[in-house]
């Protein structure tokens, strides 16, 4: 369990993290999102024991990062940003170390860095410096030091960053195979990596938090939430039944993709009346598609512009 | 305990790793041999003694040590890894004097491997090994010294090659503390008090008081609280500067 209290560190006269408070509970998984510079690998840097807080507190696992620094730090896993580690040593010898300062001996140990060598796939490297892998491999070394000790708590700090597709998707599978009895925190600003991995997702900007919601509540709030997006050859006829429809309050077209996207009045379903109307007037649709919301177009909203100052009023009632 | 064994071993296998070791080891033992017989006349001499070879020790150290120390810290800095190091389960004095450690044993490693000289003066002749054996004692506090300044100073930037300058530069001042054109310097104003003191931080003064063959309790104090008071001195700048 991690619990934070009013958590704050200023740099001189930058407020970089400004009294974050939120707790996450075993089983759960938090996407810390957020444009650069808003706060989130300080936030993380402050819950593994690395920075100290200027004010507020953290605890892990009920052990204050501070007061009981290494307590806390026992029961933590930490992948910090860019999965830094000793380039000149090898992968095999880089986990004995890790292991041996979270004080795993003997087979024990032998046995932990089997597991995670087999666990990320590291058979092929292990005896090559880290220096000369490829930067998905020194990430994966990097998860797996931070498992190597089976933490209560995992803080992964952009984990699937540099990744390509099949790295990241593997390592989305690796965190969501452990979601289950850990307490997981981890920070993207890759939007998609929400919806894959995370229960919760919590929105920073300027040290503050701006929303913490499921990655639904998240996408509902959205204006093309439940939305209706087509691709037509009747171009011309197809914006005539939208805008016939009652509940659709605008109409877009997408010069790019070539589709249409209806949009609703808030809490109004537009799916069922405009398929039957594109039915009625014969309208060929080669397409047609509810949407659940945009995560891109919310992150934006929130992150900037003023309704971020409303959503940060509702997360905090 | 266990922890600074954990990071000692780690950090000087790291030495060993690269080249840099061999290189330092190498150069090392070039320069103490030339510096011992050109410089040092050790045959015109006619002595058995090892004098002429720890004679120039200060000024070998002078700029090999800072070149091992530089990488202490300002390497783990730069990489990144002295997040991962503080966010492990171990003190941060743990840390500092396991670094230390490490990088202590290794010069001792290249002082240790001098050898052949010792038994070339012994075979040339009988020298007084106590003063052989107490003086390389001295030599070794002295590599200390001058190890615990470049470990504060690696501490303080991330750049290697400004902790090397800046630490050559410190442990110049130290060294030349103990000098007569300094002490002569401050002789002609300041009070004998301050002129004792300035002389009694020279690292100079206390080796060659080691190099002669005694072994007192200032000497070794001394030594001892120089290491302490910089090792103590890096653990309060990587605190304070743990976040840029």
């Amino acid at each position: 369990m991690i619990e934070t209290r009013q958590l704050s560190k200023r740099y001189g006269d930058l407020n970089a993290v400004d009294g974050i408070t939120f707790k996450v509970e075993p089983g759960q998984v938090l996407g810390f999102l957020g444009p650069n510079g808003a706060g989130k690998s300080t936030t993380m840097k402050m819950i593994a024991g690395f920075l100290s807080p200027t004010s507020g507190s953290a605890s892990v696992c009920g052990h204050d990062v501070v007061d009981d620094a290494l307590a806390a730090k026992r029961v933590t896993g930490y992948l910090p940003e860019g999965a830094p580690s000793y380039g000149e040593m090898t992968p095999r010898q880089f986990l004995h170390f890790v292991a041996e300062a979270r004080g795993l001996r003997g087979d024990k140990r032998a046995q932990r860095v089997e597991e995670v060598i087999e666990r990320l796939h590291l058979h092929n490297v292990l005896e090559q410096s880290i220096e000369t892998l490829s930067k998905g491999f020194k990430r994966r070394v990097g998860l797996a030091q931070a498992i190597v000790h089976d933490p209560a708590v995992l803080i992964l700090d952009e984990p699937t960053d540099g990744l390509d597709p099949n790295q990241k998707f593997e390592v989305r599978n690796l965190i969501n195979a452990m979601a289950k009895d850990k307490t997981i925190v981890v920070s993207t600003h890759i939007l998609e990596e929400v919806q894959a991995v995370c229960t919760r997702a919590v929105i920073i900007a300027r040290g503050k938090i701006l929303a913490d919601a499921t990655p639904a509540e998240l996408e509902a709030r959205s204006r093309y939430h439940q939305a209706v997006s087509l691709t037509t050859t009747n171009l011309a006829g197809a914006k005539d039944v939208l805008s016939r429809v009652a509940d659709v309050a605008a109409v877009e077209y997408d010069t790019i993709t070539r589709r249409l996207t209806a949009i609703p009045k808030p809490g109004r379903q537009i799916f069922a009346p405009i398929s039957e109307l594109l039915k009625e007037q014969g309208i060929p649709v080669s397409e047609l598609q509810l949407e659940s919301g945009r995560m891109d177009e919310v992150f934006r909203t929130i992150t900037h512009g003023d309704l971020g100052e409303d959503l940060a009023e509702e997360a905090r009632a | 305990m266990s922890n600074i064994v954990t990071v000692f071993k780690r950090e000087l296998a790291s030495y060993f790793a690269t080249p840099v070791a061999y290189v330092f080891i190498v150069i090392f033992l070039l320069l103490a041999g030339a510096f011992t017989f050109y410089i040092g006349n050790f045959y015109e001499r006619g002595q058995a003694d090892l004098l002429p070879f720890f004679n120039f020790h200060p000024w070998l150290y002078l700029f090999l040590v800072p070149a091992v120390g530089m990488r202490l810290w300002s390497e783990e800095r730069k990489s990144g890894t002295i997040e991962l190091l503080l966010t492990l389960p171990i003190t941060m004095w743990q840390a500092v004097v396991g670094k230390f450690l490490a990088a202590w044993a290794f010069i001792g490693i290249a002082l240790a491997l001098t050898f052949p000289i010792w038994i070339t003066v012994n075979y040339l002749g009988s020298p007084d090994n106590g003063v052989i054996f107490a003086s390389y004692l001295g030599s070794f506090l002295m590599a200390g010294a001058f190890l615990a300044i470049g470990s504060c100073i690696s501490a303080c930037t991330r750049n290697q090659v400004v902790a090397f300058i800046l630490t050559v530069v410190v442990c110049f001042l130290f060294l030349l503390a103990g000098f007569p054109l300094v002490l002569n310097f401050f002789s002609a104003w300041a009070p004998q008090g301050l002129v004792d003191a300035i002389s009694g931080l020279s690292f100079l003064t206390h080796f060659a008081a080691i190099a002669k063959g005694v072994i007192d309790l200032r000497d070794l104090v001394y030594f001892g609280l120089t290491i302490a008071f910089w090792l103590y001195a890096s653990a309060v700048v990587i605190d304070l500067k743990k976040a840029d």
